[in-house]
C-alpha cells in the first residue's frame, strides 16, 4: 500500500479527534523539535527476514542501500558536538557492505553508537564477524526479540527465528555483551505479537530475564518496549485481521499528553538510505519529509533550522504517545 | 433486532463512571489502581486473577480489558485457560459444597 493510502486508512473511529486535534486540545500544537541529539541512519531496507510487523517492509528482495557519498555526509554530520548518539538501523544494517567502514568512522567521533540488529542475521555467513567488530568499537546493541516464547516470536518473524536469535545472544554473551560489569551493552526490543498494546516495561523485563535465563541460559541488560506503529506490514495485518478500527480506538483512548513532551522525534533526526531527512523512522516510511522550512537532505544539514523544526504529525503518531509512550529507547520518561 | 445492552465501546466510557458521584468514583479508582498494581504479587499474577474473576462473574467489559492486559504482559493463551479452569473448578466446587445444605435439610425432613 502506498504511503498516501496508508495515511487515509488511519482514520479514528467513533468520530474521535485526530492526533492534531488532540495536540491542539492540550496546547501542544505545533509540536516542535528541541534539538538534534540523536542521528538515526537507516542505511538499508534489505533484511534477511520478512517480519509480519515490519514498518519498513524490509525483506531480502529490497535493494535500497545508502551510497558511499551519503554515508560520508552522515559521518561528517556525526562530528557536530550537539549530536551525542548515532543510531544505525535498517533493514538489517549488517547486510550493508560498508557497515564496518561506517562504524569505524563513527567510533572515531567518540559518540555513543547504537546498532539495531535482528540478531538472527548474526548467525549467517559473513555477518557472523559483526559481534567482534561491535565489541572492538564499543557499539551498543539493540537486538529485536518480540517475545520470550519461540511460538510467538516465530509467528511474527518466521519459523526458526527465535532459536537463531537465542544462538546469537549466547554468542554475544560469550564475548561479554549483556554481562554485568563488562560495559558492553545488549538491550532487547519487545513489540507485541498481535493487535494490542505492550505491557508495563519493568514487568515484561522481569519476565524476559527470568524466562531467557532459566529456559535458554542467556542474558541481556535492559528491555525496550515498543508499541507497534500502524503502518507498513503491521497495517496490512491490522486490516487483514479486522483489527484496525479497534487498534486505532485503543491508541487514541490511551493518548497521554505527558508522553508527547518526551516523544523521540523532538530530539532525533532520521536519515533515509537516499540521504533525505525525516522526523522519525515511521515518517520516513510514510514519505513525510521534515517540515518544508527545513533542509530535507543530509547534504544541506543545518543544525539551527533543524533543531527548531515543526514535527510532521499524523494519526500514526498516537502509537508513540499511548500510555507510557513508546520510542526506540523503550517507554518514554514521563 | 434491538440493540444489545452491552456494547464494546462502552468500555472506553468506564473512566466517566463518576459522572454523578465524582468523589466516590475517585476513591474507587484510587483503590482499584492500588489493588491491581504490582505489590507482593506481580502485575502479571494480578492480571490473571482479575481475568479469572471477570470470567467467573461474566463481565464482558472486564474480560475484554483483562484479556488484552494479559496479552500485553506476555501471558500465553494456555496460561489464561489454566487460570480460567481454576475459576471453573472453584465455581463447580462452590456449587457442590452448597449441596451440603440440601443434604442437611433432606436428612432433617425425611422420615
Amino acid at each position: 500500500m502506498d504511503p498516501r493510502q496508508q495515511l487515509e486508512m488511519l482514520e479514528i473511529p467513533g468520530r474521535r479527534e485526530s492526533f492534531v486535534e488532540r495536540l491542539k486540545a492540550v496546547e501542544m500544537f505545533p509540536l516542535c523539535a528541541t534539538g538534534v541529539a540523536i542521528l538515526q541512519l537507516n542505511i538499508t531496507r534489505r533484511c534477511n527476514l520478512t517480519c509480519r510487523h515490519c514498518h519498513v517492509e524490509a525483506s531480502p528482495d529490497r535493494l535500497e542501500m545508502m551510497s558511499q557519498e551519503v554515508l560520508a555526509e552522515c559521518v561528517r554530520i556525526a562530528h557536530i558536538s550537539e549530536i551525542d548518539t548515532i543510531d544505525v538501523t535498517g533493514g538489517a544494517p549488517e547486510l550493508h557492505p560498508q557497515l564496518p567502514w561506517l562504524l569505524r568512522e563513527l567510533a572515531a567521533t567518540g559518540k555513543r553508537i547504537i546498532v539495531r540488529t535482528n540478531l538472527a542475521v548474526l548467525t549467517e555467513g559473513v555477518s557472523q564477524s559483526f559481534p567482534q567488530i561491535y565489541r572492538e568499537l564499543g557499539v551498543e546493541i539493540v537486538g529485536s526479540l518480540p517475545d520470550y516464547t519461540p511460538e510467538r516470536t516465530d509467528r511474527q518473524r518466521g519459523s526458526g527465528t527465535f532459536a537463531r536469535c537465542i544462538t546469537a545472544i549466547g554468542q554475544l554473551n560469550k564475548i561479554g555483551y549483556g554481562r554485568e560489569g563488562t560495559g558492553l551493552v545488549l538491550n532487547l526490543m519487545h513489540n507485541p505479537s498481535g493487535a494490542f498494546l505492550p505491557g508495563n516495561q519493568p514487568s515484561l523485563e522481569h519476565e524476559y530475564k527470568r524466562r531467557l535465563r532459566e529456559g535458554f541460559g542467556v542474558e541481556f541488560n535492559g528491555l525496550f518496549v515498543l508499541t507497534n506503529c500502524p503502518i507498513g506490514r503491521y497495517l496490512d495485518y491490522l486490516i487483514g485481521s479486522d483489527n484496525l478500527n479497534d487498534y486505532m480506538a485503543v491508541l487514541a483512548s490511551a493518548f497521554n499528553p505527558a508522553a508527547v513532551s518526551a516523544v523521540m522525534c523532538r530530539n532525533t533526526l532520521s536519515v533515509g538510505w537516499d540521504g533525505r531527512l525525516y522526523d522519525c523512522d515511521f515518517n520516513q516510511m510514510l514519505g513525510l519529509k521534515v517540515n518544508g522550512g527545513s533542509p530535507t537532505h543530509i547534504r544541506e544539514f543545518d543544525l539551527k533550522r533543524l533543531s527548531r523544526r515543526e514535527i510532521m504529525v499524523r494519526n500514526h503518531c498516537f502509537a508513540c504517545c499511548a500510555g507510557a509512550g513508546s520510542s526506540c529507547q523503550g517507554v518514554l520518561d514521563t | 433486532m434491538s440493540e444489545p445492552y452491552y456494547k464494546p465501546e462502552d468500555l472506553a466510557d468506564f473512566p466517566n463512571i463518576g459522572e454523578h458521584s465524582p468523589e466516590l468514583a475517585a476513591s474507587f479508582f484510587d483503590y482499584y489502581g492500588k489493588a491491581t498494581g504490582a505489590g507482593r504479587l506481580t502485575e502479571r499474577e494480578k492480571a490473571l486473577i482479575a481475568l479469572t474473576v471477570a470470567t467467573v462473574r461474566h463481565c464482558p467489559y472486564c474480560i475484554d480489558a483483562y484479556t488484552n492486559k494479559c496479552l500485553s504482559l506476555g501471558v500465553g493463551s494456555d496460561e489464561m485457560m489454566e487460570a480460567i479452569h481454576v475459576g471453573a473448578a472453584m465455581v463447580a466446587g462452590d456449587t457442590l459444597a452448597h449441596a451440603t445444605q440440601i443434604r442437611k435439610i433432606v436428612r432433617k425432613k425425611e422420615m
